[in-house]
């Protein structure tokens, strides 16, 4: 528990601070801890997760990421046109597809950030921007509904009636926000590359100095995170069964602020995927409990941009050393 | 030359290395024996940094040097070369991460390469413990980098090179931050090495240690190879001489300052944790010495005089008035100056100009009424203290990043004389200051107590406060527990006390 504790602050912080929530939602309204309320709030949060893990790499590996919303749309335009040119396609290839796309967008921020030497939040603004005028003038901002019958359909994984005749389901975005979790985890504690992206976020000139190459670190932390955006988008899409062109802008902040949440770190380094999952489930939660609660929608954002700041300037306390035997007093 | 049956870890003849036509190496020869500690001593500047990076592939030597490590010619060396030859450098900054674990930073080399692995946990821990046993330490292997003590990091940043194998290590200034205690330890590290073949170059400012830990002294000045000594027989001032061409007055340079009025009367002082029942009088136009160990609470106490944080019980009387100072600002307007033992990012803003820096504690004197800074004002005010203070620059809109760490210390000490103070408080003001520099700065605060300013000198090094002040404190757990005077003491007795 105590290590856990140590080397996961973030974490276990919000941990806590989830579990009072629950608890206390579930006291206050019936209608929170139900299997509906409960497989609608993954569901529905399973993209911001699954671009949150890819944000996550970014964040370790000491940059930032402000165009991977916008480069969603993107891909989801791309998709539209490629399946119609492959004459439809099905789900193995549609994620190939977005992801491939993503990881093409993502390599273009890790080429202009590696080649020109300019920081990442500079290039991604710009990019942000290049991608979301492009979009609008070859799209003309117009919506598109025809979407193959395989991506616009609901992809069941689990269903389940209550006795009060609610049904509760679980859907193929919430099985890929699982593989992503998984993918990422896998990728950033159990390989080597994922150490030397975490050594690179911490200290980009001992990491050179000790050998590693620094222009492939940033190509994989961009390209993974490409790679989310766009199989992201491919879900987003599945959701609502359009793609509009400036229907995701904007969501990167929220995103970000998950992450940051779940203890990732803006200077690198730092940062895990259950943080990651935490962070964005800790905002989801708040809204949905305001939701039940009967306050204002109108008050949500400034509600959740509180929670965001106490949490944030909370973060310097030690739980670790909270939990430790006390010493004497000297 | 005899031909050993032990061929030499590194033997480098006639190195020079020309940058923009001036030669930062002249011909130097340097050999370091297998298993051997062997230090490089000089000023900055005098080339020191130049034969690492050239010993470490890092820059090519011009033609007609003469290379050869562990006894094999080597017509070019790369970085790579010598990475394979066993060459490690540990630089002054470490080049660790903080935010990993022990067990990573110290074997990090097998997380290397470009085509992904699977991180193997164990074998991790296995490597990391095995080099933490060659240099018999225990460091917590769990712990996160950042959470340990400086010297504990060294300790990581070695062990990683015997990770890779290193049969020669160089180590840039290692003891600089370490309290006495831990240098002792990073020494014993030092001998343990050598004893298992591991040849150590030491590049360190502290002569004492210089002196006690290697066999031989290679001695730079200016590019050019002054002379390789046996250590044996060496005497700090010897060593001096040879470093800077120069003879410096080792004589003692205290005065009895007791009749002159009390500027700054403290009794009883107390901070929960920090120190207790601190008392002392400092006279005017008096130096005096504050030593101890780092953790003594030597800087905890300036900062309470400095008005940066509160004591709990006790009083600071300044000429005659009892004073408690919210915060600096109200111990500036008092006429008390601070100079922060981390000169580099609290004491300067490193990319601003000289001027700008000189000024940053005299803004509002130097604006008209109008509110707006006088760039006339400013100028006069920073063309004064350059030449009181003689700091060696070349424009006062230079940026302050580009000036010697001696130079830098006199931008410093001048943004606080400006000020007028009546107290001075100098918190470990030759760190990181080569010897030649040491003795300019030293020369000011002389002559800054000459002209009546009463000045607080704290200090690790002994002999630094024994040759400069003209009482000595000793402060130990929080505590005055000594005083002395430079008369009727011997820096061996003082070093006795104080390193106890």
């Amino acid at each position: 528990m105590r290590n856990f504790l140590r080397a996961y602050p973030a974490e276990a912080k919000l941990l806590i601070v989830l579990v009072l929530m629950v608890l206390g939602l579930s006291l206050a309204s019936p209608n929170f801890l139900t299997l509906g309320n409960v497989s609608s709030l993954l569901n529905n949060n399973a993209v911001n997760v699954i671009w949150a893990t890819g944000l996550l790499v970014v964040l370790i590996a000491g940059g930032i990421d402000i165009s991977f919303a916008v480069a969603a749309s993107v891909v989801q335009y791309l998709c539209v046109y490629a399946f119609a040119a492959i004459g439809g396609g099905n789900w193995a290839i549609g994620l190939l597809f977005a992801g491939t796309f993503g990881i093409g967008l993502g390599l273009i921020n890790a080429f202009l950030i590696h080649q020109f030497r300019i920081i990442s939040i500079v290039v991604t603004i710009s990019t942000f921007n290049a991608f979301f005028g492009l979009l609008m003038f070859f799209s003309s901002g117009r919506f598109l509904y025809n979407l193959p019958s395989w991506w616009s359909g609901r992809v069941i994984l689990w269903e389940h009636q209550s006795a009060d005749g609610t049904w509760a389901e679980l859907t193929i975005v919430f099985a890929v926000m699982l593989a992503a979790m998984v993918a990422t985890w896998a990728l950033i504690r159990h390989t080597t590359t994922g150490r030397q992206l975490y050594a690179f976020g911490d200290n980009a000139e001992g990491a050179r100095r000790v050998g590693i190459n620094v222009g492939l670190m940033q190509a994989i932390a961009f390209g993974w995170c490409g790679m989310m955006a766009g199989i992201g988008g491919l879900m987003q899409a599945n959701i609502t069964k359009e793609v509009v062109p400036n229907a995701l802008i904007g969501r990167e902040l929220d995103v970000l602020a998950a992450v940051v949440l779940g203890g990732a770190r803006l200077g690198g380094g730092r940062g895990s995927v259950l943080g990651c999952f935490l962070g964005v489930l800790l905002v989801a939660i708040t809204q949905n409990g305001l939701n039940l609660l009967g306050v204002s929608p109108y008050a949500f954002k400034m509600i959740v941009g509180l929670i965001i700041l106490l949490a944030i300037s909370t973060s310097n306390i030690d739980l670790a050393a909270m939990m430790a035997p006390r010493r004497k007093e000297r | 030359m005899t031909q050993t049956t032990q061929p030499n870890a590194i033997d480098f003849r006639a190195i020079t290395k020309v940058f923009g036509g001036v030669k930062a190496l002249d011909a130097v020869d340097f050999s370091v024996g297998m298993g051997e500690v062997h230090c490089l001593a000089g000023e900055n500047g005098s080339g020191k940094s130049t034969l690492i990076k050239i010993i470490t592939g890092v820059y090519q030597p011009e033609s007609g040097a003469d290379m050869s490590l562990f006894g094999e010619t080597i017509a070019r060396v790369s970085p790579a070369t010598a990475r394979s030859k066993g060459i490690a450098v540990i630089w002054q900054d470490l080049a660790l991460f903080p935010e990993m674990t022990v067990v990573e930073n110290i074997a990090f080399e097998t997380l290397l390469g470009n085509r992904p692995r699977r991180v193997r946990h164990a074998d991790l821990r296995q490597r990391a413990t095995a080099a933490l046993a060659q240099l018999e330490v225990q460091i917590d292997l769990n712990a996160r980098l950042g959470t340990l003590p400086i010297a504990q990091r060294q300790i990581v940043a070695i062990a990683r090179a015997l990770v890779s194998d290193a049969k020669l290590i160089f180590m840039d200034e290692p003891t600089a931050s370490l309290t006495q205690a831990e240098t002792d330890a990073l020494l014993h590290v030092v001998r343990t090495l050598s004893a298992r073949g591991v040849a150590v170059v030491f590049v360190s400012h502290r002569l004492a240690e210089v002196l006690d830990i290697s066999s031989r002294v290679t001695v730079l000045r200016d590019g050019k190879l002054v002379g390789v000594y046996p250590t044996a027989g060496m005497s700090q001032s010897r060593l001096t001489e040879l470093m800077t061409g120069r003879t410096f007055d080792q004589s003692v340079a205290a005065q009895d300052r007791s009749a002159a009025p009390v500027v700054m009367q403290v009794a009883g002082l107390s901070r929960r944790g920090e120190f207790a029942d601190v008392s002392f009088a400092l006279h005017q136009g008096e130096v005096l010495g504050l030593t101890g160990l780092i953790g003594a609470g030597r800087t905890e106490l300036a900062h309470v005089l400095f008005g940066m944080s509160r004591a709990d019980a006790g009083t600071v009387t300044l000429n005659g008035q009892v004073v408690r100072f919210g915060s600096n600002r109200d111990a500036v307007a008092a006429g008390v100056a601070y100079v922060s033992e981390d000169r580099l990012s609290l004491g300067l803003i490193q990319p601003q100009s000289i001027s700008d820096n000189a000024v940053l504690a005299v803004l509002p004197r130097i604006s008209g009424p109008s509110g707006l800074l006088s760039g006339k004002a400013q100028d006069d005010l920073v063309a004064h203290w350059i030449s009181e203070l003689a700091v060696k620059i070349g424009q006062p809109g230079d940026a302050v990043s580009t000036l010697s760490g001696g130079n830098q210390q006199r931008v410093v000490l001048a943004k606080w004389l400006a000020t007028a103070p009546k107290v001075l408080i100098l918190d470990c003001p030759t760190v990181g200051v080569d010897v030649g520099a040491r003795a300019g700065i030293f020369r000011i605060v002389r002559d800054l107590a000459a002209k009546g300013l009463a000045i607080l000198l704290i200090s690790d090094e002994v002999t630094e406060v024994y040759l400069n002040a003209d009482r000595i404190l000793h402060m130990a757990a929080g505590r005055m527990v000594g005083e002395y005077d430079p008369h009727r003491t011997s820096i061996p007795e003082l070093e006795g006390a104080v390193y106890a």
